[in-house]
């Protein structure tokens, strides 16, 4: 193959790749739906799909519908719908965009998604438990809760080799246990145990591909952008997580940033500002967003996003396959804890970060409608600023409502943060800092 | 002799100031900016000119800054307010540390290096409370005009507690502190008061630090001084030029390109 075949081939396969699994994906959900199978509705933050899979339910990540219906712009119907009922503007956008399509039959810009047969989530967001909640009172069906309990300490990962964390693993392991009576319950199948074992093989072998790929982009130039291609990649994680076509793509994605490297091939043509991400996107603005920092040479080299929706994978934690439940425990334990304390307590994970990536600038993004995310961020910025001198800016918009989202006000504030970071680098190159 | 100038294009008005090489302002403009930016930028620019009798191939550079920046068509380049606020305030006030600018629909808090360079800014987000929009509000409501609010609301001895931070709403409680009987000075004072108190909020986010100087056109109002100094247990410097502290900055910024385009690249190490 000719270096520029294998440029062509290579550069933007994970992209190209991650957009056909999601239509895959959705195909899938479609299907399901047309043949009144129920699906299992899940969460980022602790999916599970390793064990969901195994019992053939399809997946259906609520969060990432109702996102979907914001960058393919039309996250105001389904938002004004809700409101419509009752649902108040000052509710979670996923839960109001996510009403608005079980109204509608499941109907989503992507396509049809199947009725819940059972959902399944972690206490790693609040709103969660509220949500499900209404999914039970429309369809009568069971909403398992596992209680993660959060260690909420500073830094990651969790420290796995303590006795709380034995006692907390266990606890983990039974409600596991508990779960899978009542998905034999709901789907009318026997646990297969061998198959979980092929279900965290594949998950494995995503984690630590995962794990490689954030790591990779501490290149000069960096390899993606970790607000607008990580969020493919992240799509990827979360919905083909335990599955062979997931594993294949990690390995395939592993493959493309190693030879993005090797050839010196950034994101950006002239990289000027290394930049991290902190929060959930803007979704109603998703490409103009991450311009609006491009047109000035700003790159997000990574971002807490990937992190704490991938629900931990982010750590590369691999299972134990000869004892899979137990492990099972012990991997979700640590990646939700992670997750929790990612948005908990960051500072030094940010300063980690800032330094292994030579981070020029940090990017605070709040949302009016998650409070869980947003809610501690001035705290996390200021205790960043004690420990590292790097410009920070603090801008606020949301993930769904296009309603407060200004881009004139967004742009203002990226410019001014742009103004001192060259600023910074004029007085570095006189001498002057 | 050389000039620059800065043309501030805000949301409600337009000001242009026109600087010598010592960064002496030798002539201003302020008018309203309407619904064609450019042409305000235009007339903005063409008053200042004239008043600081300066022909307009004279200048040699232009920024423009404000919402309406990349209207100035016949600027060379833009920069945000945030850091033209900063840099005016600084070249007024060099102590200036803390830059308090509020406007017609945004109040701006700024910290400032001693060089007059952007260290952090925090800015009211999709609400105009705590602005100059709000006092409009309360102008509206009272039947008071803009420029004796001040004056009226020192009058004051008792001010009534703003519970609203929504400027539109402001207006209905105005009116309810009227029907419960309030003095007029009573419920302005505590307009103001409310104001200074969510832009000192917006302060502290950024920290505040000695000394504060007080831009944009609200900073002619006695009354909002008085309580803004108050709210933050301090003085505030306030310029007679307040109101065009953001063109000023720009005029600065232009004046820098002028120097730089002066002094030979390879000794300049810096990208313009």
């Amino acid at each position: 193959m000719s270096e520029t075949a294998g440029t062509e081939s290579i550069v933007g396969r994970g992209n190209r790749e991650g957009a056909r699994l999601f239509r895959q994906w959705f195909d899938g959900l479609g299907q399901a739906a047309e043949e009144n199978r129920g699906g299992a509705y899940v969460f980022v933050m602790g999916s599970l799909g390793e064990l969901l899979s195994t019992f053939d339910l399809p997946l259906v990540f609520p969060e990432i519908n109702s996102l979907q219906t914001a960058v393919r712009h039309q996250a105001h119907d389904y938002l004004n719908e809700a409101e419509d009922v009752g649902y108040s503007p000052d509710i979670c956008g996923y839960v109001k965009a996510d009403v608005a399509t079980q109204r509608r039959g499941g109907m989503l810009p992507m396509g049809r998604i199947p009725k819940p047969s059972i959902a399944v989530l972690t206490n790693a967001c609040n709103t969660y438990i509220k949500w499900a909640e209404i999914w039970e009172r429309m369809y009568k069906m069971p909403a398992y809760v596992l209680d993660i309990p959060a260690s909420r300490q500073d830094g990651h990962p969790v420290n796995r080799h303590t006795p709380g964390f034995e006692r907390d693993r266990k606890y983990v392991a039974a409600q596991l246990r508990e779960l899978i009576v009542v998905l034999e319950q709901v789907t009318g199948k026997k646990f297969d145990v061998d198959r979980l074992r092929e279900t965290m093989k594949h998950a494995n072998t995503m984690s630590r591909g995962w794990k490689r790929v954030l790591e990779l982009n501490q290149s000069r130039p960096s390899l993606f952008n970790a607000l607008s291609d990580g969020t493919i990649y992240l799509g990827v994680c979360n919905g083909f997580r335990g599955h062979e076509a997931g594993a294949k793509y990690f390995d395939q994605l592993v493959e493309e940033m190693e030879y993005k490297r090797a050839h010196g091939i950034g994101t950006l043509v002239d990289e000027r500002h290394r930049l991290l991400f902190v929060g959930v996107p803007c979704y109603p603005i998703f490409r103009r967003f991450t311009e609006l920092f491009s047109e000035h040479g700003g790159t997000f080299v990574n971002s807490t996003y990937l992190w704490f929706a991938s629900g931990g994978t982010n750590l590369g934690f691999e299972y134990e396959l000869s004892d899979p439940l137990e492990s099972l425990a012990e991997g979700l334990l640590t990646g939700v804890s992670d997750a929790m304390d990612s948005m908990f307590f960051q500072t030094k994970a940010l300063v980690q970060m800032v330094d292994d990536f030579a981070v020029d600038g940090v990017v605070y993004h709040p949302v009016k409608s998650c409070r869980t995310t947003s809610t501690g961020q001035a705290d996390s910025r200021r205790a960043l600023m004690a420990e590292r001198d790097v410009n920070s800016l603090f801008i606020e918009s949301d993930m769904m409502d296009r309603r407060v989202v200004s881009e004139a006000q967004l742009k203002n504030r990226v410019d001014a943060f742009f103004e001192g970071l060259e600023s910074r680098r004029n007085q570095a190159a006189a001498g002057l800092v | 002799m050389a000039y620059a100038a800065g043309v501030d294009v805000g949301s409600t008005q337009t000001k242009a100031v026109v600087i010598d090489e010592k960064g002496k302002i030798v002539g201003r403009a302020l008018t309203m900016t309407g619904a064609n930016v450019t042409r305000a930028a235009e007339e903005a620019f063409a008053i200042a000119l004239k008043d600081g009798d300066v022909r307009e191939e004279e200048v040699e550079y232009v920024v423009g800054t404000g919402y309406g920046r990349y209207k100035v068509t016949f600027g060379n380049t833009q920069v945000t307010e945030i850091s033209c606020h900063g840099r005016g305030a600084v070249h007024m006030f060099p102590e200036t540390r803390t830059v308090v600018d509020m406007g017609g629909q945004d109040t701006k808090a700024i910290r400032v290096s001693p060089r007059g360079e952007i260290v952090d800014f925090c800015m009211n987000d999709k609400c105009a409370a705590g602005t100059g929009r709000f006092l409009g509000a309360a102008s509206s409501a009272l039947e008071i005009p803009l420029d004796q609010l001040g004056h009226t609301a020192l009058r004051g001895e008792r001010p009534v507690k703003i519970s609203t931070t929504c400027t539109v709403f402001a207006e209905s409680e105005v009116l309810s502190w009227l029907g419960k009987g309030k003095k007029i000075e009573d419920i302005l004072l505590g307009v103001h008061q409310s104001i200074a108190g969510r832009s000192t909020g917006l302060a502290w986010r950024v920290g505040i630090e000695p000394e504060v100087t007080f831009t944009g056109g609200v900073a002619k109002n006695i009354a909002m001084i008085e309580s803004l100094e108050k709210a933050m247990g301090m003085k505030v410097n306030v310029s007679d030029d307040s109101h065009y502290m953001g063109a000023l900055g720009a005029a600065l910024f232009a004046l820098d390109h002028i120097f730089a385009s002066r002094t030979p690249a390879a000794s300049r190490g810096v990208s313009a």
